[in-house]
């Protein structure tokens, strides 16, 4: 069984959203993560934080009524909301290294079972930069690595040891896909939770990591 | 007192081998007019500083695709498909910052400083051209700060004094440009007269702006 783009893009943020508390600190990088911002669950309010330097995000502001001076960090326009603030890049960034971050939700390449994550530069193919990522990683206090499973070749994501210059060490501390949610720990890459559509043969199936299967494992 | 010259004076300022830094981020923010400028008056084999590459037909992306830079230090390249092709031509030499790093370099510069210890890269191949240092059983890397000759920025408002306010998110690197630079050279949206601006307000105070220029769309 496979999923169309939009159920997937759905089924990865509303978890994700799940795991934020109200009052959290929380960046969104460019994306899947972005979207996670729409499935906020009733009741939590959290401050969107962008590296380039606004804190308080709101969503995407209608047709016409784009500021030019209003961007997100994946360049599109975004709009303020009443509390929304103004900082300069240094400021963003002791935001995000100095503890004040509690969640970064983060597309990933590859993710490996200690946690270990790679996603800015596919040696030879594509060098963009690493942008704020390793920043980010670093800093904020939880990183949630949220993607699709499989690349589109349909191979695993998530590795035994990532393959890929790594953006950061040991970092990630969940890993939200449509399939399956998992926590890498000290132990290994235990897996929490499989989505409703599928199971958990299907999970281990699609996963080139070794996965630890608790004899308790919800759903969502 | 800063000074109100036009762009094309502006960028003659810039000579062949100085290092520039420019204010934006994805091209918000950035000095659009003084770019221009440069790349009209073509000085060739600028050493850039900046966020990001932006875009090829805007920000400092205009410079890189009349081909003036021999080398930039930045933090992404990626919306910039001349940045890319350049640095695997070999034609542009490229040091990656993770962005955080790179505008503590910057601010670093402009405090005075020496460098400083971060945690950020450390497990990372960066290890192969940073300095690692542990201070109480943690690694951290030693980065540098980074100065440059003329610094580009772009504001809101401007007073006669060169005291600027800036506009949401186009701040970014901006006022941490300002610090770092021998020459600093501003555009902005607005010129005013001295004392219009709230004082509470300015951001970069006019003790660090040497020039002031008219933005015109």
């Amino acid at each position: 069984m496979s999923l169309d783009k939009n159920k997937v893009v759905e089924i990865i943020a509303s978890r994700v959203a799940k795991e934020l508390k109200d009052g959290d600190a929380v960046n969104l990088g460019i994306g899947i993560p972005t979207e996670v911002a729409n499935y906020l669950p009733e009741g939590i309010k959290v401050w969107l934080t962008s590296e380039n330097g606004m804190i308080g995000l709101g969503g995407k502001p209608p047709a016409g009524k784009e500021h030019k001076d209003i961007i997100n960090a994946g360049g599109g326009f975004i709009s303020e909301v009443p509390e929304t603030s103004y900082i300069d890049s240094a400021f963003s960034f002791a935001i995000v290294r100095g503890g004040h971050l509690d969640v970064t939700v983060l597309g990933a390449l590859e993710v490996d079972q200690e946690g270990n994550i790679a996603n800015w530069i596919i040696p030879g193919k594509m060098v963009p930069g690493m942008g704020g990522a390793m920043d980010l990683c670093v800093g904020a206090k939880r990183v949630i690595a949220a993607f699709t499973h499989t690349d589109k070749n349909g191979s695993s994501k998530i590795l035994k040891k990532c393959r890929l210059p790594l953006t950061a060490q040991g970092v990630v501390k969940l890993i939200v896909t449509e399939m399956a949610v998992m926590e890498p720990t000290s132990e290994g890459l235990v897996l929490r939770e499989v989505a409703s559509w599928t199971n958990v043969d299907a999970v281990k199936a699609a996963t080139e990591a070794e996965l630890i299967i608790p004899e308790k494992i919800g759903t969502f | 007192m800063a000074k109100i010259i036009d762009a094309k004076e502006a960028a003659s300022l810039v000579k062949e081998h100085d290092r520039i830094l420019c204010g934006g981020f994805l091209a918000s923010g950035a000095a659009e007019n003084l770019i221009d400028a440069l790349v009209a008056q073509n000085t060739p084999n600028l050493h850039l500083c900046v966020i990001c590459t932006d875009f090829p037909d805007r920000g400092v992306g205009k410079l890189i695709v009349n081909k003036q830079i021999k080398s930039a230090q930045t933090s992404h390249i990626g919306t910039n498909k001349a940045t890319q092709e350049q640095y695997n031509a070999g034609t542009l030499k490229i040091e990656f910052n993770p962005q955080g790093t790179f505008v503590e370099r910057i601010r670093t510069a402009g405090a005075g400083l020496g460098g400083f210890l971060t945690p950020v890269g450390v497990g990372t191949i960066l290890e192969n051209e940073k300095e690692l240092i542990e201070v109480d059983g943690k690694k951290f890397f030693l980065e540098r700060p980074i100065s440059g000759d003329v610094a580009l920025i772009r504001a809101a408002k401007g007073d006669k004094s060169g005291n600027l306010v800036y506009s949401k998110t186009a701040q970014n690197s901006n006022p941490l440009m300002a610090m770092a630079a021998k020459i600093v050279i501003a555009e902005v949206d607005e010129i005013v007269e001295t004392g219009e601006l709230d004082p509470d307000l300015i951001a970069t105070p006019g003790l660090l702006v040497d020039y002031i220029v008219q933005h015109k769309d």
